[in-house]
């Protein structure tokens, strides 16, 4: 009996009259954890009940801590008649498992219906004591921190990013079973929201006992997703980054090495400084010696002591510093042999960050992704169906020793793509995928399972144990982290996986690069942009004939190699059309429904210095005898050209005039090439590998030989640019912006549209769907108006298809305010300084150039932290230590909560983090028509779930949730019946913020410049 | 291509002005389009008219959801539904509670009862406010007179206190309330040109002198309901018309102390007795509820009328009431000083806020 869970009680508000007679309500409350429950005392005739309650102790196991959630219900007393239940509040206490996190969760809640949503609120304080040592109890991972953001968080390090997590469970759907046909609308939703938060619970469990496996001690990326198979069950899965983290923000354990003179003059040597001494440890660099003096040791001798008993995980072989060396040859070869055993071992050697570490990404190899069209089948199983019915009080039964048959056909299903993903990888010369993510899209009984990611190359050292040490003092800061570096090819030049167009990286001059970069990931830091980026969308629909089973699950793997290429097409031109040359957190979602599939691909498109300016778009006709036909062609052509001049202008793109003759290498034959290596399959394993390559052609070329490529043609042109004052993207921030200032907005909005059934061609469909996405965005830009100078970040659009004729679309985004006046003058000095960086790199490249770097490398081959990440996170420990004493949040009745899909605030530091939140809540009514129709019921449904985040929050004793998204939202209408039901499943990572203008003592201690250079690369990018 | 849904929330919930004015105006969201569509906002911003329509009914929608705890303003500071700053609150109350003298106009001093809302519809008519707004106002008025009504302590006190309205608007509903309490006739073609302001002045004298609570602060503190002892009292200050010795030694005490600081003087002269009838008898007949309400028709009848036909000039009126509420302290068979300054305290101020044209 690890642990003691106390609840206490203390006051309701705002409840509803439950007795029409009195208009007043005899309210008490049930207070439920596992299979004990208290009552409090009737509190008689009033709305705004004082319970006051004892403390209710429950004792429990640590495992049971981490699977339930407190139960707590609020009811009327009725002396004659049974009690009527007024709502219910679900309270997750992982936060209070771990140390660092929230101690006590205190705080009002909103009392929820899923019939009548919240009604009034109750102040409920909770606590837990924990009495035995975590460690011994193998069942539970308490203490394993969970991080839905994706990249390491702030006011930590990542001492080892140890790699991928995942686990699924597997169960009956409540709404599904026999039951449901006698038991009222509110019992099945809520035991389908009961079961959901013990599956989440379980399965992050799991997840963290994976990670005590692997000897780490986080999970950063946490994803969990939701299958509704219907009929088939309910899956719950999760994926995630197991990591080992050191937190930085401790001030006692910081404070004696991390004094303010000290941190300023390390940002000197490593952001100011052009030609960073970095192989001596002379007394040139003491200071790098001091930052270093702190990292804990203590982490570095667990890891080496832990190394011994390790587990099978922890890679050994081709780690030693001398068996490396002998390899001798190249230094990217030798990374990669070394990287290589690293992963190898792993059986997904899968990231799903998508912003690193500095140094941590050394070659990016472009986007792979995989889908597999699978059929669900019903699960059977009677005893299971029985237990279930059993909606009181029942544990979850651990599927894996009771069915043996579920979960491992999930299972299967997702090693075999991710598999296949993995060999995309290996394909394009890369032994590690980042960016990672899974989505599945179920329509009936046919189930899209997707994944994708981006190949790339790493850095092994932050990958594995007791082997850090050493290089410590001695080296630095490596050549791998140029500006550049990630760009440059992982794969071999003579072997390529794909016809690709080479040159010389623009800004080494020394290491080829494509001409195009499509990937997953945030944009790195530390990378070098011209001009500002903007949200691309490539959109599709394609018809597809209604069928059942087998033959519609073929129909759909027919389909899915076509979609995929054209939307790759489209995105392809859509970033030739906007003058650039990479794309970043691409994201492809395709839908399946009834009739149709949905393709919506969402990126960032920037120009990245390094690689070379696209060519433009030529349109060919194939006609050319016709004179009219050839001035339209030629028309075309025109408008094409002053469309990417006028974006040109737009995006601010303009790139320093480099002459072929400086470059001094011929451009290869110029073809254009695709990065996206694709496959799918259906229940089978067969893999086609589709070849997007366009062969050989001068330039990007469209050929216009039917109306279809025409319309296409035409779409491209009427994407139109959001109005002036606004930006979007899809990444966590813009590139080209770093002056944020503080107003952030973050919204859902949902546009469900209904096609008219008579024109349901290809063609009408690509239109309907292009302007209620166009549309939509338009009237954020509208909305949003208020807030210019502005930009839309992380937009996120999921598309579904609930019924035949309905096409939903939600988009959750946060509107970030920046100075216009500070944002020219920091892009412009950025710019310079990055083409003046640009250029004492490749002096640096001289001297150093990366061959001879490799000679160094055997005796130490792994370069060890860079200071970047130290000093990221210092001002935060001092800020947080120095500020102690300051409230979070300013003093209003309700406090505010902000919410932002990204991992930072904008103005603001992250001082603590709280925990994760992962919500599910089902709202149904009966009345969708007094309630203002579906828009009025969706409406005040996201606003409810908004409030309970926020409350959640605030009880922790949080101001913000970074990191924040809708996972899902299944909305399901008959207006016929006046009925409409819609789940919602949220998560983020509950957070305290202190604002940077509180922090001024500590920033005015620096310099300008290094504060803004701080500010842009610590505090916004990462 | 349909619309079935369309929504947009914002964890901090957008508020825009201009739309929330036309909700409050009871614009349809037709209406309201059109409105803004002629403010010349598509070309400003360079939307669409579809954007308009679905920013509209966004806001509407919000405004429909807000309007639950607007009823009860405290709600809306302690609801954690809507993340809204408190500047923005308190405009959105403000703005709720805020109404059109038109429509104050016609429902001042009417019971505020269902009967009464029949009448919305002509009002609407008569005044081109909406049906809607009309219907929001009379509702607002409502709400605080149920409140307020059985409420101890400062009216305007209590007002604010429980619809955390500024200190103006509370004051104004202190006036209607008290208006709708005493069910004064306001209607009356003679007030025509009296303003609400003119009104609520009136009322707000009247609250601080004529009230339970004016007198006595510690016990049954009531500003709702005129102080009934009060009123039986004055029923004394007859003797001051009834009595003609009385009379004529008032008359000459004023017309001696005014001789030639008036321009009106041979007016007044003549006139006095006449004036003097009246606002003594007005004093005198309040214990009756039917003369009650009629107070304001009496004043204006018997003391603003017959001043303004002989084109008496404020300062004068101002002279006059002086003169003629001290003069009574020179009466040696007159024994209710104290009851008399207390009436003439507001009558005086009533009086010179009623006279103008």
């Amino acid at each position: 009996m690890p642990g003691k869970l106390k609840v206490k009680i203390v006051a309701g508000r705002h409840l509803p009259v439950m007795d029409r007679a009195s208009d007043l309500t005899d309210a008490f409350v049930e207070v439920k954890f596992g299979n004990t429950t208290f009552k409090t005392d009737v509190y008689l005739k009033s709305l705004n009940p004082q319970w006051n309650s004892e403390w209710f102790k429950f004792e429990v196991d640590d495992e049971d801590l981490q699977d339930e959630p407190l139960q707590i219900t609020v009811l009327d007393h009725d002396t004659y008649s049974a009690n009527d239940a007024i709502g219910k509040v679900y309270i997750d206490i992982d936060p209070l498992l771990y140390s660092e996190a929230a101690t006590v969760i205190s705080g009002w809640f909103p009392i929820y219906d899923t019939i009548h949503g919240i009604r009034g609120e109750i102040n409920v304080v909770v606590k837990v004591d924990l009495f035995n040592d975590l460690n011994r109890f193998r069942q539970s991972s308490c203490g394993v921190k969970f991080f839905c953001t994706t990249s390491i968080p702030k006011c930590y390090r990542a001492v080892i990013i140890h790699g991928f997590v995942e686990e699924l469970v597997v169960n009956e759907d409540p709404e599904y079973q026999w039951i449901d046909r006698i038991r009222t609308p509110r019992a099945s939703n809520e035991a389908r929201q009961r079961l959901i938060s013990l599956m989440s619970g379980e399965l992050q469990r799991k997840i963290g006992l994976k990670v005590l496996e692997m000897r780490g001690n986080a999970v950063v990326g946490y994803l969990q997703c939701f299958d509704l198979e219907g009929e088939s069950g309910l899956v719950v899965r999760a994926i995630g980054t197991a990591c080992t983290l050191d937190k930085l923000s401790s001030p006692a354990a910081f404070l004696p090495a991390c004094n303010s003179p000290s941190k300023e003059m390390k940002e000197i040597p490593f952001n100011e400084d052009p030609n960073p001494n970095t192989h001596s440890s002379g007394p040139s660099t003491p200071l790098k010696n001091q930052t270093y003096s702190f990292s804990p040791s203590k982490s570095y001798s667990r890891q080496s002591s832990s190394s011994d008993t390790d587990l099978s995980l922890t890679p050994k072989t081709g780690m030693g510093s001398g068996s490396a060396g002998k390899e001798g040859g190249p230094f990217k070869a030798l990374l990669r042999q070394q990287t290589q055993s690293a992963l190898e071992q792993r059986e997904f050697p899968f990231f799903t960050l998508t912003a690193f570490p500095p140094g941590f990404l050394v070659h990016v190899g472009g986007v792979v992704s995989a889908r597999s069209v699978k059929l669900l089948d019903r699960i059977h199983n009677p005893a299971f169906v029985g237990i279930m019915g059993n909606t009181r009080s029942y544990k979850l039964l651990d599927w894996n020793s009771f069915n043996s048959d579920e979960p491992e056909t999930r299972d299967a299903w997702w090693a075999e793509i991710r598999q296949e993903i993995k060999s995309h990888a290996k394909a394009l010369g890369c032994h590690a995928v980042v960016g990672y993510s899974e989505s599945t899209s179920i329509c009936e009984e046919v189930c899209i399972l997707s994944a994708s990611g981006t190949a790339a190359v790493l850095n092994p050292r932050f990958l594995q144990d007791g082997t850090v040490e050493g290089c410590l003092e001695q080296r630095l800061e490596e050549n791998l982290s140029t500006r550049c570096g990630f760009c440059h090819i992982p794969y071999d030049e003579l072997n390529m996986p794909f016809p690709a167009h080479l040159t010389y990286c623009y800004n080494c001059r020394k290491q080829k690069v494509p001409d195009v970069l499509f990937t997953t990931i945030d944009l790195p830091t530390d990378a070098t942009v011209i001009g500002k980026g903007c949200l691309i969308q490539a959109r599709l629909c394609r018809l597809k004939k209604k069928a059942q089973a087998e033959a519609n699950a073929t129909a759909i793997s027919n389909l899915l190699p076509f979609m995929e290429y054209e939307v790759h097409t489209q995105l392809m031109n859509k970033l030739k059309l906007k003058g650039m040359n990479a794309l970043f957190g691409l994201r492809i979602q395709i839908t399946v429904g009834e009739n149709m599939l949905m393709g919506l691909a969402s990126a960032t498109g920037v120009y990245l210095a390094a690689l070379p300016t696209p060519g433009g778009i030529q349109i060919a006709g194939k006609t050319p005898n016709d004179g009219s036909y050839e001035q339209h062609i030629s028309h075309m052509q025109k408008k094409i050209n002053d469309t990417i001049a006028k974006n040109k202008e737009l995006y601010e793109i303009n790139p320093p005039e480099i002459s072929e003759e400086i470059i001094g290498s011929p451009i290869p034959e110029p073809r254009q090439r695709s990065r996206l290596l694709r496959s799918q399959s259906e229940s089978s394993d067969e893999v086609t590998e589709l070849d997007l390559s366009h062969g050989k052609k001068d330039a990007f070329v469209l050929e216009i030989d039917d109306t279809d490529a025409m319309e296409d043609v035409h779409s491209l042109l009427t994407d139109v640019p959001p109005p002036s004052g606004f930006y979007s993207c899809n990444t966590e921030i813009m590139p080209g912006i770093n002056n944020w200032t503080s107003e952030i907005q973050m919204f859902t909005s949902v546009r469900v549209i209904r096609l008219s059934s008579l024109n349901l061609t290809n063609q009408a469909l690509n239109k309907n769907f292009n302007d209620l996405c166009e549309n939509l965005l338009k009237s954020l830009y509208f909305k949003l108006r208020s807030m210019i100078p502005c930009c839309l970040c992380h937009v996120n659009f999921t598309v579904s298809l609930p019924e035949d004729e309905l096409i939903q679309v939600t988009v959750t985004a946060v509107a970030i305010t920046f100075d216009k006046n500070q944002a020219l003058q920091t892009t412009k000095t950025s710019v310079e300084k990055s083409l003046q960086r640009a250029s004492t790199d490749n002096e640096e490249l001289l001297q150093f150039p990366l061959e001879l770097c490799s000679d160094s490398l055997p005796s130490h081959p792994f370069p060890p932290v860079k200071a970047v990440t130290v000093e990221k996170a210092s001002p935060v420990g001092d800020g947080n230590f120095r500020n102690r004493s300051a409230p979070p949040c300013a003093n209003s009745t309700v406090g505010v909560v902000k919410m932002t899909p990204l991992s930072f605030i904008p103005g603001a530091k992250i001082t603590k983090y709280l925990g994760i939140i992962n919500m599910f809540f089902i709202r149904e009514t009966t009345s969708l028509r007094e309630e203002g129709g579906v828009s009025g019921f969706l409406h005040a449904f996201i606003a409810e779930v908004f409030a309970m985040v926020r409350a959640h929050v605030a009880a922790l004793g949080g101001n913000a949730v970074v990191s924040y998204i809708m996972k899902q939202c299944v909305f399901m209408e008959n207006p016929n019946k006046n009925q409409a039901q819609c789940l919602i499943n949220v998560s983020g990572d509950a957070v305290v913020f202190v604002r940077e203008s509180d922090l001024e003592v500590v920033s005015s201690q620096q310099p300008t410049t290094n504060c803004q250079s701080s500010c842009t690369e610590g505090e916004v990018t990462t | 291509m349909t619309s079935e849904l369309d929504i947009f929330v914002g964890n901090t919930t957008l508020i825009d002005e201009d739309v929330y004015r036309l909700w409050l105006d009871g614009y349809s969201v037709t209406d309201a389009v059109a409105l803004r569509v002629r403010s010349g906002i598509l070309e400003q911003t360079g939307a669409t008219a579809a954007v308009l329509q679905s920013d509209t009914m966004d806001h509407y929608r919000t405004f429909h959801m807000l309007e639950r705890l607007l009823h009860a303003p405290p709600k809306l500071l302690h609801q954690l539904i809507f993340q809204i700053p408190p500047s923005r609150q308190a405009l959105l109350i403000e703005r709720y509670y805020a109404f059109d003298e038109a429509f104050v106009w016609e429902v001042l001093g009417k019971k505020l009862s269902k009967g009464t809302k029949k009448d919305l519809d002509d009002i609407s008519t008569k005044t081109g406010i909406t049906l809607k707004s009309c219907r929001r106002q009379f509702d607002n008025f409502k709400r605080v007179f149920k409140v307020v009504e059985e409420m101890r302590g400062s009216l305007v006190d209590n007002i604010q206190q429980h619809f955390l309205l500024s200190d103006r608007l509370a004051r104004d509903y202190a006036a209607i309330v008290f208006f709708a309490n005493n069910r004064f006739e306001t209607g009356k073609k003679k007030l025509q040109y009296l303003s609400f302001g003119d009104f609520a002045f009136c009322a707000e004298l009247m609250i601080q002198n004529g009230t339970l609570g004016a007198v006595d602060s510690q016990m049954d503190d009531m500003d709702m309901d005129l102080d009934k002892e009060f009123l039986q009292d004055m029923k004394e200050l007859k003797v001051l018309a009834a009595d003609k010795d009385l009379l004529d030694l008032h008359k000459s005490l004023v017309c001696t102390a005014l001789l030639g600081k008036l321009g009106v003087f041979s007016e007044m002269e003549a006139n006095f007795k006449n004036l003097s009838r009246g606002l003594v008898n007005v004093a005198a007949k309040l214990t009756h509820n039917k003369d009650v309400r009629d107070l304001f028709v009496d004043l204006v009848e018997k003391f603003v009328e017959p001043c303004r036909s002989d084109h008496w000039p404020l300062s004068d009126v101002r002279f006059f009431l002086n003169q003629y509420s001290a003069s009574v302290h020179s009466l040696d068979g007159f024994r209710h000083q104290a009851l008399w300054d207390r009436y003439m305290g507001t009558l005086r101020g009533c009086l010179l806020r009623l006279y103008h044209d």
